[in-house]
């Protein structure tokens, strides 16, 4: 097939990015898109003209390196797919594709398609974990873990934490994320001690850096793990509670 | 000068070996700990969980990763499962049992007491992992749920859906970013390690490229852990992640560290078969879909029919035909190697013929689809997104791609290196797999290392340095460190070849694959031998790297093909040296009558260690001999 891309080029942080446009014929419908920007880098370079600088590690739908604004759309057209998982045969021969890195104030841009998304470390370090320090854990099965709590666990935690909810929402806010990351700890019996402490940690963090949610629901409807937005209702319910729970009645819940 | 090499193992009976050791082992008191600086490269399972440990403990501890944030390591990738000899089935499963099934599955070519020491602390791992909050698969009761992995006759795989590496990762880097919020555990993302320093024999400190700026700053330390993974995209085709590289390790290799075996890699057998020229990487199936999924090809090489047209009869179960008792759970290099040799028949599956079939409909039919959804939908999805085929509806098609390497930097009982204060963790290290590593045992042993073996090890060496400052660094060393990475970043910039990087590694990687691949013989790997450094000078007087300093990707590539034309070079080098077959190692030449792997103890029962032969020149084998007291030296066997 045949597409034309334009896309963001950016020198470096702060300097000034325009969208260029490249012609990319023959490419195949079983290429990744990824793929696709590997062989137009390839060309691009062969012609003496400087790659597009874009992350991607695993090409798998894990590590959450890759993303970016695909025709408007972050990941791209398919549901619950990142960008390293999309495959060529989705879009149409002839197509124009706009590529432009995800655009939020707290991620600035790098270069071309890559951001800082490290505000997102910030947020687990101010309580996204569960203090358990190496060698004090007892046995595994000591505490019975009813299926249906791990499995919701188990959802929040498959965030991969690549930044497409922000991206996707109008007020770049961090809710879905931290909402994710929050409720894998909160909902599990060994997150409990720390359960109220974690949320009002994790969540000043991120209203430090992100915008405010304002129920738009982009944010789910982008993410490539397809985390349900009722986590962010849950971190609120554990936000609210945490201002009046008196933590010395923590167990008697 | 490297005298007698040693393993540096305990004396006395080998299980309470461990124990006693530690018992044995000088201390550092908890306030002396911070007059210790420890820089850790590399933020996986192994360097993550080790800064965690260290941190709590009190030590000044550095992290490095080229990663933007250390949760991208490639352990994120992880899918299968970790294992423990938790027993919880009471199926029969003890740390005799992993320890034997390790040191087997390995083909006999790995130290036995570390083997144990892995297999006693796995069921600490566990423990430790769910304190953290990893959400493990649950049975309805609430208890821990296990599969089983491919070599084991009992069912000890922990898992987390298709994420288990990912649920394992995010529990040691949330436990490591709470040391980084107290300030025991300083953070460097973005940036990369070139070259280590070492002073009057000893590593005092690395020097790294910052991956946005460009600059090249000096770091040092009483101690340097290198947790920097597995070296499998020497191959350019991999299951590996993109990033990951030997860059850390080989460097480490040019200041005097020996390379153990690096000829020892695992090829996974259930990977999706390449489809063009354009192929970035190969996508692993989990290993666990063994449990359900039977591998078949039609028994007639030109059977064009479509999988669910051809009878029963006219299908060839090979692994449950050859191997009754493990059938299709049979370890990685077995079944790889029977693929191949199917493929190789002209009975491969496919619009290439490159691959075999792994098939569900028997395990849809009896547990129904409903189950098999809850066990592998994450995997089922990735492989139709791939593909454009339903897996639930015609056998997936696999084959065998490059996944890991058992060889690495060679360290003792110690984790450490022939350089003093130089420690090697997780897959970058050579320790515990042999020549085959047993599935879910990957994970295990980086939280292993990284968890419960490397405060012991690391304090018994700090403690001699209580008093010693840190090698400042103005030192010359370090001077002459920097101008090294200086130097060939200004060379690179300037050789204005034609072709890209991306061109040599591939090149590289298809003499890799078809000469040191699933199977190597004398011819092809001399053949190797020869075409690797003609290729090496063509890259190094024909590469086009664009751009300047700050960012630039090609410039990060090119710093890392160059160290795997180097270490190509050097398992080509391992694997013709090595004439026997023994697990992920198979010589044509040494192979029983009916094509199982043939080991010879008399003459390879010993760690192969290279030392450096410094650019141009031939490395040194210096070898470590390998001794089996209690697991008897047998012909594996799986029958
Ligand atoms: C697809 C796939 C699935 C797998 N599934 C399983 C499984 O189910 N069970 C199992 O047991 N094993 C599995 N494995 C193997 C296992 O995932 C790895 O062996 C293991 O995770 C390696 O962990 P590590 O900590 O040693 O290194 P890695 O996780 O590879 O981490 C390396 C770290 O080093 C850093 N680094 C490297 N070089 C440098 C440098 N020069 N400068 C700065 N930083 C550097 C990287 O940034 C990264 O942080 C799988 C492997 C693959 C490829
Ligand atoms: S590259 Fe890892 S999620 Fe896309």
């Amino acid at each position: 097939m045949h597409v034309t891309l334009h896309v963001w080029r950016q020198a470096g942080p702060g300097a000034p990015g325009t969208m260029e446009t490249y012609d990319a014929p023959d490419i195949s419908e079983e290429m990744s898109f990824l793929e696709m920007l590997d062989v137009v880098n390839e060309r691009l370079n062969s012609q003496g003209r400087e790659p597009i600088a874009f992350e991607h590690d695993c090409r798998e739908g894990i590590c959450g390196s890759c993303g970016m604004m695909i025709n408007g759309q972050a990941h791209g057209p398919e549901r619950g797919t990142a960008t390293c998982q999309l495959h060529m045969r989705k879009f149409a021969d002839g197509e124009h594709i706009y590529i432009e890195p995800w655009r939020a104030k707290a991620f600035p841009v790098l270069r071309d398609l890559v951001v800082d998304r490290s505000a997102f470390d910030k947020i687990v370090e101010a309580g996204g974990y569960i203090t358990a320090p190496t060698g004090a854990a007892p046995d595994a099965n000591l505490t019975l873990i009813p299926k249906d709590v791990a499995d919701a666990a188990m959802d929040a935690a498959a965030c991969i934490a690549c930044g497409a909810c922000v991206a996707a929402c109008p007020n770049s806010a961090a809710q879905l994320f931290t909402s994710a990351k929050v409720n894998h700890l909160n909902l599990l019996p060994q997150g409990q001690s720390e359960r109220y402490q974690r949320v009002l940690g994790m969540v000043d963090a991120m209203e430090e850096f992100f915008g405010s949610c304002t129920n738009h629901g982009e944010c789910q409807e982008a993410c490539p793990k397809e985390i349900s937005i009722d986590f962010i209702a849950y971190m609120n319910r554990d936000y609210v509670r945490a201002q009046l729970k008196n933590r010395k009645l923590l167990s008697q819940d | 000068m490297i005298g007698e090499l040693t393993g540096n193992v305990p004396t006395g009976p080998l299980a309470d070996a461990w124990t006693q050791h530690k018992f044995d082992m000088k201390l550092v008191a908890p306030n002396n700990r911070r007059k210790f600086d420890v820089i850790i490269v590399g933020s996986g399972l192994a360097g993550a969980s080790a800064a965690a440990t260290l941190g709590e403990q009190g030590y000044n501890v550095k992290v490095f990763t080229y990663h933007d944030s250390p949760r991208r390591a490639h352990s994120i990738a992880a899918q299968g499962g970790i294992n423990a000899a938790k027993n919880y089935k009471s199926d029969g499963d003890s740390v005799q049992r992993l320890f034997y099934d390790t040191v087997k599955g390995g083909d006999f070519r790995s130290r036995e007491a570390n083997v144990h020491r892995l297999a006693e602390v796995s069921v600490d791992i566990i423990d430790q992992m769910v304190a953290q909050g990893v959400p493990f698969a649950r049975e309805y009761g609430g208890l821990l749920d296990n599969r089983s992995f491919g070599g084991a006759q009992v069912s000890r795989t922990f898992y987390a859906r298709g994420q288990t590496g990912q649920q394992l990762l995010l529990g040691a880097y949330q436990q490591m970013m709470k040391q980084v919020q107290l300030g025991t555990v300083e953070l460097h993302t973005r940036s990369e390690m070139l070259d280590l320093v070492v002073k009057d024999d000893r590593a005092c400190g690395i020097i790294v490229r910052d991956l946005v700026t460009g600059a090249v700053t000096r770091h040092s330390a009483h101690a340097v852990l290198l947790c920097t993974g597995g070296y499998g995209n020497v191959f350019y085709l991999s299951t590996n992640a993109m990033y990951s590289n030997a860059s850390a390790t080989w460097r480490a290799h040019r200041r005097g560290a020996l390379f153990a075996n690096p000829c020892f890699t695992q090829i996974h057998p259930t990977c999706i078969p390449a489809s063009d020229d354009f192929q970035s990487k190969l996508t692993l199936m989990s290993e666990s879909l063994r449990n359900d999924g039977r591998i078949w090809v039609p028994t007639d090489a030109d059977d064009t029919r479509s999988p669910d047209q051809i009878p029963e009869a006219e299908r060839d179960y090979f692994l449950e035909r050859k191997y009754p008792s493990f059938g299709n759970l049979v370890p990685r290099d077995v079944a790889s190697r029977n693929a191949k040799a199917v493929v190789d028949e002209g009975r491969g599956v496919g619009p290439l013929k490159n691959g075999v079939y792994l098939d569900f409909a028997a395990a849809i039919e009896r547990v129904g689809v409903h189950v098999i959804k809850e066990r592998y939908d994450n995997l089922f999805q990735m492989y139709e997104r791939i593909t454009d085929e339903d897996p639930y509806k015609v056998p997936m098609r696999i084959y065998p791609a490059v996944h890991y390497t058992m060889g690495g930097l060679w360290v003792d009982y110690h984790l450490m290196s022939n350089v003093p204060g130089l420690f090697v963790l997780g897959e970058a290290n050579f320790s515990d797999h042999g020549a085959n590593r047993l599935g879910a045992s990957a994970l295990m042993q980086g939280l292993a290392d990284g968890y419960f073996v490397i405060s012991y090890t690391l304090a018994n060496y700090l403690a001699d340095l209580l008093g010693t400052p840190a090698v400042p660094v103005d030192d010359p060393v370090f001077a002459h460190a920097q101008a090294t990475v200086d130097d060939q970043v200004k060379r690179f910039l300037s050789i204005g070849g034609t072709q890209s990087v991306d061109h040599y590694h591939r090149e590289l990687g298809k003499i890799m694959w078809d000469y040191c691949g699933m199977a190597r013989n004398r011819t092809g790997l001399e053949k190797a031998l020869s075409e690797i450094p003609a290729l090496r000078e063509e890259f190094w007087k024909n590469v086009r790297v664009l751009g300047d300093g700050p960012m630039n990707q090609s410039l990060e590539r090119a710093g890392r093909v160059a160290d795997f034309f180097e270490l190509g070079e050097l398992m080509v080098r391992d694997a013709l040296e090595r004439e026997e077959s023994c697990g992920g190692h198979f010589r044509e030449e040494s192979q029983t009558p009916d094509g199982e792997a043939l080991r010879d103890d008399h003459r390879f029962a010993h760690v192969s260690a290279w030392e450096s032969g410094g650019p141009g020149g031939t490395p040194t084998l210096h070898r470590e001999p390998l001794t089996f007291d209690n697991v008897h030296l047998t012909q594996r066997s799986y029958k």
